[in-house]
């Protein structure tokens, strides 16, 4: 990418970086996602170790790859190493970013879950899943909805609307594989039907 | 909540192997391909244990999806089926996402290619949505009832969906009281 900044990065700068991110790990309450607003404004905006270009392609190629959406932290290390050097310090970035992305808040869902499931049969902790089960799933459908609504307009996509609702009625009552989705979805695209 | 008749993972290389794939076909995310081979496919949850690990997971700072692969290891290997779980989550797909970012740049701009992302980004949320119907049948064993359950789920979706409220006070303000109830309710 053509705009992306040149860096020379210290040992202190990428220890700083690790850092920031230890304490992204354990602010991510629902969700990675939920902290890349505080991400942009410490990368782009105040050390301008990746453009924005870079920054929103990380989320981009993540969403889009098959594996678990928080990969775009390892690709913003990975941008920022190759900012600074070669294949070497791009890999080194991405292995910073996501170890520190990770350690604290794995480390907390073990200890957690080691603790609820040894305290299984407590009041506390029936009541605690029972409570949260309404309120996950219909965050699992505000995440779905927040997906389909990204940066469109109603009038002219109602095709990719369509779409998802029927996805989403297909799945719900058929066994269908969703790969043979996700094919005819791309299909559609590429042929410039939606 | 028996688990003795239920298929469950072979070895810290099946848990490996299972998490692997799953990761690989979750396209746009792989929640929904989750709920699909854990609970439909390999049975090793029902939907009620998949909700009940999954609020445990989504409470819990740090991404979702990998929780939930370290809690389900967790429970039937240990630290090592933690990691062998969350590594087979990972270990792929991080190599096919760099390999996608070297790529990125000469198709960035690619019509087409850009029309086939925006293809599957619908279809992705499509199979999240069908996720929260297929889990949402777990709650008719809520011991909340069903009228309670959807008047949250109605609450907490409309509050981050539609006003864009931040999580932790829907969590907070939603979240407290329905434990309070829900203890009564589960009074021995």
């Amino acid at each position: 990418m053509s705009d992306a900044p040149i860096l020379s990065l210290q040992w202190t700068d990428w220890l700083e970086l690790f850092l920031h991110y230890l304490q992204l790990s354990m602010l991510a309450i629902g969700g990675a996602m939920t902290t890349a607003p505080e991400m942009h404004r410490y990368l782009v905006d105040q050390h301008h170790w990746l453009s924005e270009a870079q920054f929103t392609s990380s989320i981009a190629i993540a969403q889009a790859a098959p594996g678990p959406n928080i990969l775009f932290v390892a690709l913003m290390g990975w941008n920022i190493g190759s900012n600074a050097g070669g294949i070497g310090a791009a890999l080194f970035g991405a292995l910073v970013t996501m170890t520190a992305i990770l350690l604290p808040s794995s480390t907390l869902a073990y200890l957690a879950a080691h603790w609820a499931h040894r305290n299984r049969e407590l009041r506390l902790v029936r009541a605690f899943k029972q409570a949260m089960a309404p309120l996950v799933i219909a965050l699992l459908a505000a995440t779905g909805w927040l997906l389909a609504s990204a940066h469109r307009d109603p009038a002219a996509d109602w095709p990719l609307w369509l779409l998802t609702a029927v996805s989403a009625a297909i799945v719900w009552r058929s066994k269908l594989h969703l790969l043979y989705l996700l094919a005819a979805g791309a299909a559609l695209g590429w042929f410039g039907v939606l | 909540m028996t688990i003795a008749d239920r298929p469950q993972p072979r070895s810290l290389t099946d848990l490996f192997l299972s998490f692997n794939q799953l990761a690989l076909q979750g396209f746009g995310g792989v929640l929904a391909i989750a709920q699909r081979e854990l609970v439909e496919r390999k049975r090793w949850l029902s939907n009620e244990e998949f909700v009940e690990e999954w609020s445990v997971a989504q409470i819990m700072p740090g991404p979702n999806i990998v929780n939930l692969a370290l809690m389900i290891g967790a429970r039937h290997f240990g630290l090592r089926g933690a990691m062998a779980a969350v590594a087979g989550m990972l270990a792929l797909p991080l190599v096919l996402v760099l390999a996608l970012a070297l790529l990125y740049a000469q198709f960035a701009h690619h019509p087409q290619m850009a029309g086939a992302l925006r293809g599957m980004g619908a279809v992705a949320a499509g199979l999240i949505l069908a996720a929260a119907l297929k889990l949402a049948g777990a709650l008719k064993t809520n011991p909340l009832g069903m009228p309670a359950c959807v008047t949250l789920g109605v609450a907490c979706f409309s509050g981050v969906a539609l006003l864009r409220w931040p999580l932790i006070y829907l969590l907070l303000g939603l979240g407290v009281p329905t434990c309070l109830v829900a203890y009564r309710r589960l009074a021995p």
